[in-house]
């Protein structure tokens, strides 16, 4: 992962030249990054649904909560999507405008997906890199934990948390974090095993550095890479989680949404003649969720050029 | 039952030798009105969810009833206009002080391992029921009913013994009651109070309403039971009027889904299905053999938190007639859930036997004029754009009472500028929250154990231990005290409607309807049942 | 590797313990109990009911209790919700089917997943590279609640091919729609991660060695490729099998088959807290037993792994 050349570099240095080197690795990824036309493309859809989620209210005629009570029981046919009517994307069953909901579950997803990830990948690679870094005994134990954890079935559990401490955004965040963030554990630790045998980290310890700070200093940031590679990776399985909790009905709650809701209502009412209801927050979810994917495959590859 | 006395004597060996077998295609037809039965003589049905329990004694919910009706058999019963029937009992009689029943059984009602169903079967049931030790959930029906010591009994103060039940001989059954109540034989068509075979519980302990294991006395035996799969009772030839039943074979499968079981409705697996909220206008016009709207004896309100742990706003009547004039009420009943469902101005249901749903002046104003009244009311209250009121509505997790607040929380929006924060919770986290009055206004629903108005009318006495509201008006509490003895306690309904539409502790949305879809072979339906109890042996299927 | 596999077992005990303190914390920690209704009980009715599932006892003693039970009887109790049946019935019956369209499932996404990866592979950039491509990321985001619902139109509604649902002994026709499902989008992945870890070996040199000497394709594959490519799908078993378990909730809710996916929701809702502790450490324990069952055959797939 690090470069030859941080090996032969004098003492004080070390750690800023690690940083030097680091960008030249960074810039080489980027390069390579672009020429994967697959990832480059699922990048600008990310960047476009972001901007849809961040910027659609503005365009969205109506408000996402507003009933429109002549359009309830009757959107089989006048809810249509239209742009006349300005319902571009039609209405749900109660007759709200989906375009307006659309917009909103997307954001719900997106943030659920990224604050998840972003909590298993805090929680997982400081406790991996803990334990790497230590070895030996705290090692043995903390991955022993992890062992532990890994054999609970999580998903079963964040139902009864959810059914039990009621239902919110705070809780889902905390639940999905929970989960995932044994891979990122084990990822790092690994990670951190190969990394802190090298020079400079010997020689910020030789030094006198605390163990933490050398963890939070040099090991982290080496471990940028892969938690990059593997948060991005996260994002859409997070989303895909989201939409089986709301599926049970767990998820956020009314008038708020996300895309697993309007799926899951979409596709109940499948059979009466409201296709869009299924298909506009399908696509959304299936366009972000390929976005991510392709996006984490091509820094996968950028990243780690051996792997291909 | 008209039916039974006319049967032809030819028809009636045809049935008997037909059994549980398949009928000879195209020969059998309808002992009364000659249609031609199908030859394959089963009813197949959706449930929501497996039943808790189907021992008479200990289960709890509707769709058990539905099970138990079927296998087992009380003393009275119900017609298809929900009229008292005789069924293990020929009949009763009552003192003169209206406090001891005395029920006849008749000598021909069987177990279905032949045993004679006695009056004893039923002081077993009975007492069985009260007892501790059983745990029922269901005891408190025992103590509805009145009958001597139950409370006692329940509370474990006495011994079950000591029960106001007492088998005098085989077919005597004496029943004293510590006051007298006019409905007490209709009480006795619930399953809480039917009769159970004590050898077999005796025999196999918790195990005996296990296929094989289950002795019971109705039309039907169980004969497969997979939880949360399907549960099967077939024709049982011991019961007493087993020669005019015609189903062979019910079926009722758990479909947890209800898009999914119409699918499988359409598909033709089912013959009776619940119509998915809002599809009843499309499926009546696609379908419009195949679906019923029937009233259903339940009430559909919003009740509202009084006491101090709530939003010191509602705690002013203005405010709270403002809410209920500014539902629109037509909105959710045509639109919402567009399924034959009526706006309540009441929270007695207006199909309610005996009840005339009295003249309200929120009744009597159209939306326009009620929207109107609402605004001056809530800006009298205070509140306006310059102070906006918001509130919380709960409500347990279920599509369309999620549908229903939606909409009404737009109302409120629309209508009174009030912020509405919706919480949906799952049903026991609810109910807790509701019954401890952790709430500001709460979903609630209500259904007549019986069919009188005071079933409803009761839950606003300030002791009532469902007055979630926490509803105390004295007015109130006399008229409702004073409904239990008059002769007509039409006068004493009326006031207390009034009283509560005006002082609006609750909030009457709409009464149920039962839609369903429910296959055209299927006749003989009770759509005139009240509280819609059906009973598989007045069915039968009709060839396409 | 027997030490290996009696470590990984004695870590396996403490596992299950947490996870039956775990849950019974939070059953406990719980608003609304199991005999909550509509109509609130009298206190005395509610009084009997808890005595006889000892819930009057104190904390502590319930959970010594329970633990003691299923310990020495490997026994869980009376379900809370269920009158008439205990832990034990519900899982004796719920349990096999999940396990019987699971393990269908697993085995069709194995298989399929697998073939199809390395079908892609070899013919890399050919049409059916870009179908198998093609076909594995759509199903792989579709979620089964989608899924299922168009299969119950498709096979049941339209084509009248299938029965809608429900389970009947579990017969084939009614395992189809079932096994679809809850396949799909392992199927999909499986296929992915095969598809490119053959690729992977397929550049190797001893491959390009094996194809430069006129060894037939066909051979290369499966006596030099297939080992080291399938090594990836294998860590991805465990997780897969855990969420299939996880994934018979909607199966269960969208085909009535009964198992226990289904249980386990309704007596989350229902606050039955005997069943879900039953269900809960069955499948912990299973997934235990799965992970290490991978384990082992990583093991003996791959000789350089030494435990």
């Amino acid at each position: 992962m690090l470069p030859n050349a941080a090996r032969v570099k004098s003492v004080g240095e070390a750690a800023e030249i690690a940083a030097v080197q680091g960008r030249s690795l960074w810039s080489d990824a980027r390069t390579r990054f672009f020429k994967n036309k697959a990832a480059v493309v699922s990048l600008i859809v990310l960047i476009l649904i972001g901007a849809f989620a961040l910027f659609g209210q503005f365009i969205a005629q109506y408000e996402r909560d507003t009933v429109d009570f002549t359009l309830m029981g009757a959107n089989a046919y006048q809810g249509v999507p239209s742009i006349e009517t300005g319902h571009y994307f039609g209405t749900d069953s109660s007759g709200r405008d989906l375009f307006a909901r659309v917009v909103q579950g997307t954001g719900i997803s997106l943030m659920v997906g990224m604050v998840g990830a972003f909590v298993a990948v805090m929680v997982g690679t400081l406790y991996g890199a803990i334990a790497g870094y230590h070895g030996g005994r705290v090692d043995g134990i903390m991955m022993r934990i992890v062992d532990v954890l890994m054999s609970i079935p999580f998903m079963f559990v964040l139902i009864l948390m959810l059914v039990i401490f009621g239902r919110s955004i705070f809780m889902l965040f905390l639940g999905i974090g929970l989960i995932s963030w044994l891979d990122m554990a084990r990822i790092a630790r690994g990670q951190t095993l190969t990394i802190k045998n090298k020079e400079f980290v010997e020689v910020a310890h030789a030094i006198g550095v605390s163990p933490f700070r050398i963890i939070l200093r040099h090991i982290i940031p080496n471990l940028l890479g892969i938690v990059v590679v593997y948060a991005t990776l996260l994002v859409p399985s997070l989303i895909i989680y989201e939409s089986f909790i709301s599926f049970l009905g767990l998820g956020v709650q009314e008038p708020n949404t996300s895309l697993g809701a309007l799926i899951s209502e979409g596709a109940s009412n499948m059979a009466y003649g409201v296709m869009w209801q299924l298909y506009f927050p399908l696509l959304f979810f299936v366009l972000t969720i390929f976005a991510f994917f392709f996006v984490g495959d091509g820094l996968r590859d950028a990243l780690d050029p051996k792997d291909r | 039952m008209t039916i039974k006395t006319n049967l032809m004597a030819t028809t009636a060996a045809m049935l008997i030798t037909a059994g549980g077998a398949v009928y000879a295609d195209g020969h059998a037809t309808h002992p009364e009105t000659g249609e031609t039965l199908a030859s394959e003589q089963v009813f197949t049905y959706r449930d929501l969810d497996e039943s808790p329990s189907i021992d008479p004694g200990k289960a709890e919910d509707t769709a058990g009833g539905d099970i138990i009706r079927d296998l087992f058999e009380g003393l009275m019963g119900q017609d298809a206009e929900g009229n008292l029937i005789p069924a293990v009992a020929t009949g009763y009689t009552v003192s003169d002080d209206n406090l001891v029943y005395t029920f006849t059984l008749r000598d021909n009602a069987k177990w279905s391992n032949g045993e004679p169903v006695t009056a004893g079967d039923f002081e077993y049931g009975w007492k069985r029921a009260a007892d501790p030790a059983t745990a029922s959930p269901y005891s408190w029906y025992i103590e509805l009913t009145t009958v001597a010591n139950a409370s006692e009994v329940i509370a474990g103060d006495m011994d079950p013994s000591e029960l106001g039940i007492k088998a005098i001989d085989d077919t005597t059954l004496e029943i004293t009651l510590t006051q007298p109540l006019p409905y007490f034989p209709d009480m006795t068509t619930h399953y809480t109070l039917f009769p159970v075979p004590q050898a077999t519980i005796e025999e196999f302990g918790d195990e005996w309403t296990k296929p094989g294991n289950m002795v019971s006395n109705g039309a039907y035996v169980l004969t497969e039971h997979v939880p949360q799969e399907r549960l099967v009772r077939e024709r049982n030839e011991m019961y007493w009027d087993n020669e005019n039943t015609i189903i062979d074979k019910t079926v009722s499968l758990i479909i947890p889904d209800e898009n999914v079981a119409l699918t499988r409705f359409l598909a033709g697996e089912l013959d009776r299905t619940e119509v998915p909220a809002g599809q009843f206008p499309r499926l009546a016009q696609e379908y419009p053999d195949d679906i019923m709207s029937v009233p259903q004896a339940c009430s559909y309100y919003y009740t509202i938190n009084l006491t101090d742990t709530t939003n010191p706003a509602l705690l002013d009547p203005k405010v709270r007639q403002a809410l209920s004039l500014a539902v629109n009420r037509d909105v959710i009943v045509d639109n919402v859930l567009a399924g034959g469902q009526k706006a309540a101005y009441t929270f007695t249901h207006w199909a309610t036997a005996g009840f005339e749903t009295p003249e309200t002046p929120i009744a009597a104003m159209d939306q326009a004029a009620r929207d109107a009244a609402a605004k001056e009311l809530i800006a009298e209250a205070g509140y306006g754009s310059d102070n906006p009121l918001s509130l919380k509505l709960i409500y347990n997790t279920s599509d369309s009472h999620k549908s229903v607040a939606i909409a009404i929380s737009q109302m409120w929006k629309q209508t009174l500028g009030v912020e509405t924060e919706l919480a949906n919770q799952e049903w026991q986290t609810f109910l807790e929250t509701r019954g401890n009055q952790d709430y500001e206004i709460a979903r609630a629903g209500w259904c007549a154990d019986y069919n009188e108005a005071s079933t409803f009318l009761d839950l606003m006495d300030s002791g009532s231990g469902y007055n979630d509201a926490k509803y105390n008006n004295p007015e109130v509490d006399a008229l409702l005290a004073e409904a239990k003895t008059a002769a007509d306690p039409q006068a004493a309904y009326t006031q207390v409607e009034q009283i509560i539409s005006e002082d609006v502790p609750i909030i009457p949305i709409y009464h149920y309807a039962a839609a369903k879809m429910l296959s055209d072979a299927v006749e003989g339906w009770p759509y005139n049942n009240f509280q819609q109890k059906w009973y598989s042996k007045d069915l039968y299927i009709v060839a396409e | 590797m027997l030490s290996f596999v009696v470590r990984r077992l004695a870590v396996a005990i403490p596992t299950l313990l947490i996870l039956v303190i775990l849950s019974f914390v939070l059953m406990y920690a719980a608003p609304g109990g199991p005999f909550n209704s509509e109509r609130p009980l009298p206190p005395e009715v509610l009084a009997n009911i808890e005595a006889k599932y000892g819930l009057d006892q104190p904390f502590w003693q319930q959970i010594v209790n329970y633990v003691w039970r299923v310990v020495t009887a490997f026994d869980f109790g009376p379900s809370f919700q269920y009158k008439d049946r205990s832990v034990n019935d519900i899982i004796a019956q719920g349990f096999p089917v999940t396990l019987t369209y699971g393990f269908w499932s697993f085995a069709v996404a194995v298989v399929v997943g697998v073939s199809l990866g390395i079908a892609a592979a070899v013919r890399q950039n050919s049409w059916l590279d870009y179908l198998a491509v093609g076909i594995t990321v759509g199903a792989q985001v579709l979620p089964n609640f989608v899924m299922a619902p168009i299969l119950l139109l498709l096979f049941t509604l339209w084509l009248g091919w299938l029965p809608g649902g429900g389970w009947n002994g579990g017969q084939w026709e009614y395992l189809v729609m079932p096994v679809i499902a809850l396949s799909t989008s392992y199927m999909a992945s499986i296929a992915r991660i095969t598809r490119s870890s053959m690729l992977e070996v397929l550049n190797t040199n001893f491959i390009r060695t094996a194809r430069a000497k006129g060894l037939p394709m066909r051979r290369i594959i499966w006596r030099h490729a297939m080992k080291p490519a399938i090594l990836p799908v294998l860590s991805y078993l465990g997780p897969t099998f855990v969420a299939m378990i996880t994934g018979s909730v909607v199966i269960d809710i969208f085909f009535s088959t009964g198992g226990i996916g289904q249980f386990f929701v309704n007596s989350a809702f229902n606050r039955d807290y005997s069943v879900i502790m039953g269900i809960t450490i069955l499948v912990g324990a299973l997934t235990i037993l799965f992970n290490l069952l991978v384990d082992v055959l990583y093991a003996w797939i791959d000789p350089k792994i030494r435990y």
